[in-house]
Protein backbone atom coordinates (compact mmCIF):
# COMPACT_ATOMS: atom_id res chain seq x y z
CA UNK A 1 0.00 0.00 0.00
CA UNK A 2 1.26 3.45 -0.65
CA UNK A 3 2.42 5.50 1.80
CA UNK A 4 -0.47 8.09 2.26
CA UNK A 5 0.32 10.91 4.92
CA UNK A 6 -2.42 11.90 7.22
CA UNK A 7 -4.37 14.89 5.96
CA UNK A 8 -3.05 18.30 7.03
CA UNK A 9 -5.73 20.13 9.77
CA UNK A 10 -6.86 23.36 8.32
CA UNK A 11 -5.33 25.89 11.05
CA UNK A 12 -6.73 28.99 9.65
CA UNK A 13 -9.29 29.87 12.02
CA UNK A 14 -7.44 29.47 15.12
CA UNK A 15 -6.49 32.75 14.81
CA UNK A 16 -10.21 33.23 15.02
CA UNK A 17 -10.68 31.66 17.78
CA UNK A 18 -7.83 33.08 19.40
CA UNK A 19 -8.98 35.89 18.62
CA UNK A 20 -12.40 34.99 20.07
CA UNK A 21 -10.94 34.55 23.46
CA UNK A 22 -8.70 37.41 23.56
CA UNK A 23 -11.51 40.09 23.36
CA UNK A 24 -12.94 38.18 26.18
CA UNK A 25 -10.55 38.59 28.09
CA UNK A 26 -9.35 41.80 27.67
CA UNK A 27 -13.29 42.85 28.25
CA UNK A 28 -13.57 41.30 31.30
CA UNK A 29 -10.45 42.53 32.54
CA UNK A 30 -10.18 45.33 35.16
CA UNK A 31 -6.96 46.36 37.51
CA UNK A 32 -8.11 46.04 40.64
CA UNK A 33 -6.43 47.67 43.67
CA UNK A 34 -5.94 45.65 46.02
CA UNK A 35 -3.48 48.04 48.60
CA UNK A 36 -4.46 50.85 50.78
CA UNK A 37 -3.63 52.28 54.46
CA UNK A 38 -4.12 49.84 56.81
CA UNK A 39 -5.85 51.04 59.65
CA UNK A 40 -6.46 49.19 63.30
CA UNK A 41 -9.96 50.57 64.99
CA UNK A 42 -10.85 51.01 68.58
CA UNK A 43 -12.91 48.28 69.65
CA UNK A 44 -16.36 49.23 71.46
CA UNK A 45 -16.11 52.21 73.69
CA UNK A 46 -17.06 50.29 77.09
CA UNK A 47 -19.00 53.01 79.45
CA UNK A 48 -17.44 51.68 83.02
CA UNK A 49 -13.89 52.44 81.61
CA UNK A 50 -12.60 55.87 82.82
CA UNK A 51 -10.62 57.52 79.94
CA UNK A 52 -7.13 58.57 80.45
CA UNK A 53 -6.34 61.71 81.48
CA UNK A 54 -3.57 62.94 79.17
CA UNK A 55 -1.58 66.24 79.25
CA UNK A 56 -2.44 69.21 77.05
CA UNK A 57 0.61 69.60 75.49
CA UNK A 58 0.78 65.91 74.65
CA UNK A 59 -2.04 65.64 72.58
CA UNK A 60 -1.64 66.94 68.60
CA UNK A 61 -5.01 68.15 67.61
CA UNK A 62 -6.10 68.29 63.49
CA UNK A 63 -9.47 69.06 62.76
CA UNK A 64 -11.14 69.05 59.76
CA UNK A 65 -13.82 71.43 58.76
CA UNK A 66 -16.78 70.66 56.58
CA UNK A 67 -14.93 73.02 53.44
CA UNK A 68 -11.55 70.36 53.86
CA UNK A 69 -9.67 73.11 55.72
CA UNK A 70 -7.34 72.12 57.92
CA UNK A 71 -6.82 73.37 61.71
CA UNK A 72 -3.60 71.96 63.32
CA UNK A 73 -3.50 73.29 67.25
CA UNK A 74 -5.64 75.96 66.38
CA UNK A 75 -3.99 77.57 63.41
CA UNK A 76 -5.03 76.81 60.05
CA UNK A 77 -2.80 74.98 58.09
CA UNK A 78 -1.95 73.28 54.45
CA UNK A 79 -1.66 70.12 54.02
CA UNK A 80 1.57 69.92 52.71
CA UNK A 81 2.73 71.01 55.81
CA UNK A 82 0.98 68.49 58.24
CA UNK A 83 3.73 65.95 57.44
CA UNK A 84 6.53 68.25 59.06
CA UNK A 85 4.13 69.58 61.53
CA UNK A 86 3.48 65.91 63.31
CA UNK A 87 6.92 65.26 62.65
CA UNK A 88 7.93 67.80 64.67
CA UNK A 89 5.71 67.36 67.49
CA UNK A 90 6.58 63.89 68.16
CA UNK A 91 10.05 64.16 68.15
CA UNK A 92 10.27 67.06 70.21
CA UNK A 93 11.02 64.89 73.45
CA UNK A 94 10.44 67.94 75.99
CA UNK A 95 10.20 65.21 78.85
CA UNK A 96 12.63 65.80 81.83
CA UNK A 97 13.75 62.69 84.71
CA UNK A 98 11.38 59.69 83.65
CA UNK A 99 9.94 60.87 80.19
CA UNK A 100 13.10 62.02 79.03
CA UNK A 101 13.54 60.94 75.20
CA UNK A 102 17.39 59.93 74.33
CA UNK A 103 16.66 59.59 71.22
CA UNK A 104 14.64 62.14 70.25
CA UNK A 105 16.04 64.97 68.05
CA UNK A 106 13.42 67.87 68.63
CA UNK A 107 13.51 71.54 69.54
CA UNK A 108 12.56 69.86 73.21
CA UNK A 109 10.01 72.81 74.13
CA UNK A 110 8.82 72.32 77.11
CA UNK A 111 5.25 73.28 75.17
CA UNK A 112 4.80 70.52 72.70
CA UNK A 113 5.05 67.08 73.44
CA UNK A 114 7.47 64.68 76.48
CA UNK A 115 8.31 61.92 74.47
CA UNK A 116 7.08 60.14 71.28
CA UNK A 117 5.31 57.41 73.70
CA UNK A 118 2.98 59.77 75.61
CA UNK A 119 2.24 61.90 72.00
CA UNK A 120 -1.49 61.69 70.73
CA UNK A 121 -2.30 62.82 67.45
CA UNK A 122 -6.04 63.56 67.79
CA UNK A 123 -7.90 63.48 64.37
CA UNK A 124 -11.26 65.37 64.43
CA UNK A 125 -13.50 65.66 60.98
CA UNK A 126 -16.60 67.09 60.08
CA UNK A 127 -19.76 65.00 58.48
CA UNK A 128 -19.24 66.75 55.61
CA UNK A 129 -15.73 66.52 54.79
CA UNK A 130 -14.66 64.91 52.04
CA UNK A 131 -13.33 61.35 51.82
CA UNK A 132 -10.33 62.06 49.73
CA UNK A 133 -9.27 64.51 51.96
CA UNK A 134 -9.16 62.63 55.26
CA UNK A 135 -7.33 59.96 53.53
CA UNK A 136 -4.27 62.88 52.87
CA UNK A 137 -4.58 63.60 56.51
CA UNK A 138 -4.52 59.87 57.54
CA UNK A 139 -1.65 59.54 54.57
CA UNK A 140 0.39 62.05 55.95
CA UNK A 141 0.06 60.92 59.32
CA UNK A 142 1.30 57.83 58.50
CA UNK A 143 4.24 59.17 57.02
CA UNK A 144 5.23 60.98 59.83
CA UNK A 145 5.38 58.03 62.21
CA UNK A 146 7.42 56.04 59.10
CA UNK A 147 9.35 58.63 58.72
CA UNK A 148 10.60 58.73 62.43
CA UNK A 149 10.29 55.23 62.59
CA UNK A 150 12.63 55.11 59.33
CA UNK A 151 15.24 57.33 61.22
CA UNK A 152 15.28 55.18 63.83
CA UNK A 153 15.54 52.15 62.32
CA UNK A 154 18.72 53.64 60.29
CA UNK A 155 20.49 54.58 63.39
CA UNK A 156 20.24 51.16 65.46
CA UNK A 157 20.47 48.44 62.43
CA UNK A 158 21.62 50.15 59.37
CA UNK A 159 18.35 49.80 57.20
CA UNK A 160 15.29 51.76 56.79
CA UNK A 161 12.01 50.36 58.55
CA UNK A 162 9.88 50.22 55.54
CA UNK A 163 12.93 48.00 54.73
CA UNK A 164 12.59 45.59 57.66
CA UNK A 165 8.89 45.07 57.46
CA UNK A 166 9.96 44.38 53.24
CA UNK A 167 12.56 41.95 54.36
CA UNK A 168 10.19 39.85 57.08
CA UNK A 169 7.61 39.59 53.79
CA UNK A 170 10.21 38.21 51.76
CA UNK A 171 10.60 34.77 51.61
CA UNK A 172 14.11 34.80 50.26
CA UNK A 173 15.35 36.62 53.19
CA UNK A 174 18.45 35.14 54.26
CA UNK A 175 19.03 36.43 58.07
CA UNK A 176 17.58 35.82 61.44
CA UNK A 177 13.25 36.50 61.22
CA UNK A 178 13.10 35.90 64.72
CA UNK A 179 15.39 38.71 65.20
CA UNK A 180 14.35 41.05 62.68
CA UNK A 181 10.78 40.64 64.03
CA UNK A 182 11.80 41.88 67.33
CA UNK A 183 14.13 44.57 65.63
CA UNK A 184 10.45 45.77 64.24
CA UNK A 185 8.88 45.35 67.55
CA UNK A 186 11.74 47.98 69.49
CA UNK A 187 11.04 50.42 66.47
CA UNK A 188 7.58 50.27 66.97
CA UNK A 189 7.74 50.84 70.56
CA UNK A 190 9.92 53.79 69.98
CA UNK A 191 7.60 56.03 68.13
CA UNK A 192 3.85 53.78 68.92
CA UNK A 193 1.15 55.09 66.15
CA UNK A 194 -1.08 56.31 68.81
CA UNK A 195 -3.53 57.94 66.46
CA UNK A 196 -7.09 58.70 68.01
CA UNK A 197 -10.00 59.53 66.13
CA UNK A 198 -13.03 61.91 67.64
CA UNK A 199 -16.50 61.32 67.07
CA UNK A 200 -17.05 63.61 64.45
CA UNK A 201 -18.68 67.21 65.06
CA UNK A 202 -22.42 67.46 63.06
CA UNK B 1 0.80 16.20 -8.25
CA UNK B 2 2.87 19.09 -6.90
CA UNK B 3 1.82 20.45 -4.24
CA UNK B 4 3.22 23.41 -4.84
CA UNK B 5 2.34 25.56 -7.64
CA UNK B 6 3.95 28.54 -9.36
CA UNK B 7 3.07 31.56 -9.40
CA UNK B 8 2.30 33.79 -12.02
CA UNK B 9 5.28 36.19 -12.23
CA UNK B 10 4.16 39.81 -11.76
CA UNK B 11 1.34 38.98 -8.96
CA UNK B 12 2.12 40.30 -5.02
CA UNK B 13 2.98 37.54 -3.14
CA UNK B 14 0.41 37.35 -0.33
CA UNK B 15 1.85 38.12 3.36
CA UNK B 16 2.07 35.47 5.32
CA UNK B 17 -0.56 35.23 8.13
CA UNK B 18 1.12 31.89 9.71
CA UNK B 19 2.25 33.75 12.63
CA UNK B 20 -0.87 35.58 13.45
CA UNK B 21 -2.62 32.75 15.88
CA UNK B 22 1.25 32.93 17.73
CA UNK B 23 0.89 36.54 18.20
CA UNK B 24 -2.62 36.56 19.05
CA UNK B 25 -1.97 33.69 21.75
CA UNK B 26 0.96 35.78 22.98
CA UNK B 27 -2.01 38.29 23.56
CA UNK B 28 -4.37 35.56 24.98
CA UNK B 29 -1.99 33.98 27.65
CA UNK B 30 -1.14 37.81 28.74
CA UNK B 31 -4.76 38.49 29.16
CA UNK B 32 -5.42 35.47 31.30
CA UNK B 33 -2.82 35.26 33.73
CA UNK B 34 -3.58 39.19 34.33
CA UNK B 35 -7.17 38.61 35.10
CA UNK B 36 -8.36 38.81 38.19
CA UNK B 37 -12.35 38.40 37.92
CA UNK B 38 -14.29 40.79 39.50
CA UNK B 39 -15.99 39.72 42.09
CA UNK B 40 -19.03 42.04 42.38
CA UNK B 41 -20.25 44.51 39.85
CA UNK B 42 -20.30 48.17 40.85
CA UNK B 43 -23.66 50.03 40.97
CA UNK B 44 -21.51 53.15 42.58
CA UNK B 45 -18.92 55.51 41.46
CA UNK B 46 -16.06 54.39 42.76
CA UNK B 47 -13.19 57.06 42.34
CA UNK B 48 -10.75 56.11 44.65
CA UNK B 49 -8.50 58.71 46.52
CA UNK B 50 -4.33 58.52 46.16
CA UNK B 51 -2.12 57.60 49.07
CA UNK B 52 1.19 56.55 48.89
CA UNK B 53 1.46 55.19 52.91
CA UNK B 54 -0.22 52.00 51.39
CA UNK B 55 -0.11 48.17 52.39
CA UNK B 56 -0.87 45.61 50.03
CA UNK B 57 -3.39 42.89 50.64
CA UNK B 58 -2.04 39.81 49.83
CA UNK B 59 -4.84 37.21 51.12
CA UNK B 60 -7.83 38.09 48.64
CA UNK B 61 -9.78 35.40 50.25
CA UNK B 62 -9.57 36.87 53.75
CA UNK B 63 -11.21 40.28 52.40
CA UNK B 64 -14.34 41.39 52.57
CA UNK B 65 -15.05 44.24 50.56
CA UNK B 66 -17.62 47.27 51.19
CA UNK B 67 -17.92 50.40 48.63
CA UNK B 68 -19.50 53.62 49.19
CA UNK B 69 -20.38 56.13 46.47
CA UNK B 70 -23.16 58.16 44.80
CA UNK B 71 -24.86 55.98 42.73
CA UNK B 72 -23.76 55.84 38.80
CA UNK B 73 -25.84 57.50 35.95
CA UNK B 74 -27.99 54.38 35.49
CA UNK B 75 -29.07 53.62 38.97
CA UNK B 76 -29.51 57.26 39.80
CA UNK B 77 -33.33 57.06 39.24
CA UNK B 78 -33.80 54.22 41.52
CA UNK B 79 -31.60 54.97 44.00
CA UNK B 80 -31.04 58.38 44.03
CA UNK B 81 -28.07 60.95 44.19
CA UNK B 82 -26.92 60.70 47.80
CA UNK B 83 -23.96 58.50 48.44
CA UNK B 84 -25.24 54.98 48.95
CA UNK B 85 -23.15 51.50 50.63
CA UNK B 86 -22.91 48.89 48.50
CA UNK B 87 -22.63 45.32 49.88
CA UNK B 88 -22.16 42.22 47.47
CA UNK B 89 -24.20 43.29 44.40
CA UNK B 90 -26.90 45.33 46.23
CA UNK B 91 -27.41 48.37 47.52
CA UNK B 92 -27.34 48.27 51.42
CA UNK B 93 -28.28 50.44 54.72
CA UNK B 94 -25.88 51.39 57.55
CA UNK B 95 -28.04 49.01 59.38
CA UNK B 96 -26.91 45.72 57.12
CA UNK B 97 -23.43 46.05 57.74
CA UNK B 98 -23.43 44.43 60.43
CA UNK B 99 -25.50 41.24 59.09
CA UNK B 100 -22.83 40.88 56.17
CA UNK B 101 -20.25 41.05 58.33
CA UNK B 102 -21.64 38.19 60.45
CA UNK B 103 -22.40 36.60 57.52
CA UNK B 104 -19.00 36.64 55.89
CA UNK B 105 -17.12 35.28 59.17
CA UNK B 106 -19.75 32.31 58.96
CA UNK B 107 -18.29 31.11 55.57
CA UNK B 108 -14.37 31.16 56.90
CA UNK B 109 -12.84 28.63 58.69
CA UNK B 110 -12.69 29.22 62.27
CA UNK B 111 -8.54 29.30 62.88
CA UNK B 112 -8.51 32.50 59.80
CA UNK B 113 -10.97 34.73 61.80
CA UNK B 114 -8.51 37.24 63.18
CA UNK B 115 -7.05 37.64 59.97
CA UNK B 116 -10.28 38.88 58.17
CA UNK B 117 -9.86 42.54 57.02
CA UNK B 118 -12.49 44.99 55.73
CA UNK B 119 -11.59 46.43 52.71
CA UNK B 120 -13.21 50.00 52.57
CA UNK B 121 -13.80 51.32 48.70
CA UNK B 122 -15.11 54.46 48.93
CA UNK B 123 -15.22 57.50 46.45
CA UNK B 124 -13.34 60.18 47.17
CA UNK B 125 -15.87 62.29 47.05
CA UNK B 126 -18.18 60.85 49.83
CA UNK B 127 -18.74 62.57 52.94
CA UNK B 128 -16.94 61.44 56.12
CA UNK B 129 -20.84 61.04 57.41
CA UNK B 130 -21.31 58.14 55.54
CA UNK B 131 -17.46 56.55 56.46
CA UNK B 132 -18.06 57.43 60.02
CA UNK B 133 -21.34 55.42 60.15
CA UNK B 134 -19.25 52.92 58.16
CA UNK B 135 -16.59 52.52 60.74
CA UNK B 136 -18.99 52.40 63.69
CA UNK B 137 -20.72 49.78 62.22
CA UNK B 138 -17.84 47.72 62.13
CA UNK B 139 -16.68 48.34 65.56
CA UNK B 140 -19.71 47.20 66.72
CA UNK B 141 -19.35 43.88 65.22
CA UNK B 142 -15.71 43.69 66.27
CA UNK B 143 -14.64 43.93 62.45
CA UNK B 144 -11.49 45.99 63.56
CA UNK B 145 -9.25 45.62 60.78
CA UNK B 146 -9.99 47.64 58.08
CA UNK B 147 -8.13 48.90 55.07
CA UNK B 148 -8.79 52.19 53.13
CA UNK B 149 -7.83 51.24 49.80
CA UNK B 150 -6.56 53.81 47.72
CA UNK B 151 -4.69 54.24 44.16
CA UNK B 152 -1.01 54.91 44.92
CA UNK B 153 -0.06 58.27 44.28
CA UNK B 154 0.63 61.59 45.98
CA UNK B 155 -2.03 62.27 48.57
CA UNK B 156 -1.68 66.20 48.69
CA UNK B 157 -2.89 65.83 44.85
CA UNK B 158 -6.13 64.64 46.69
CA UNK B 159 -9.85 67.86 46.66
Amino acid sequence: MAKRSAPEVNAGSMADIAFLLLIFFLVTTTIETDSGISRKLPPPIDSEVEPPVLKEKNIFVVEVNKNNDLLVEEEPMEIGDLRAAAIKFLDNGGGSGDEACDYCQGARSSSSSDNPVKAVISLRNNRETNYSTYIAVQNELVAAYTELRNREAQRLYGKTFVQMEKDLKDVNYSGNKEKLKEDIKKIQLLFPEKLSEAEPKK
Amino acid sequence: MSKFKKKKSGELPAISTASLPDIVFMLLFFFMVATVMRQNTLMIENNLPQADQVEKLDKKDLVMYIYAGKPSSRYKSSAGTQARIQLNDKFAEVADIAPFVLAERAAKREELLPFLTTALKVDGKTNMGLVGDIKKELREVQALKINYTTRIGAATENR
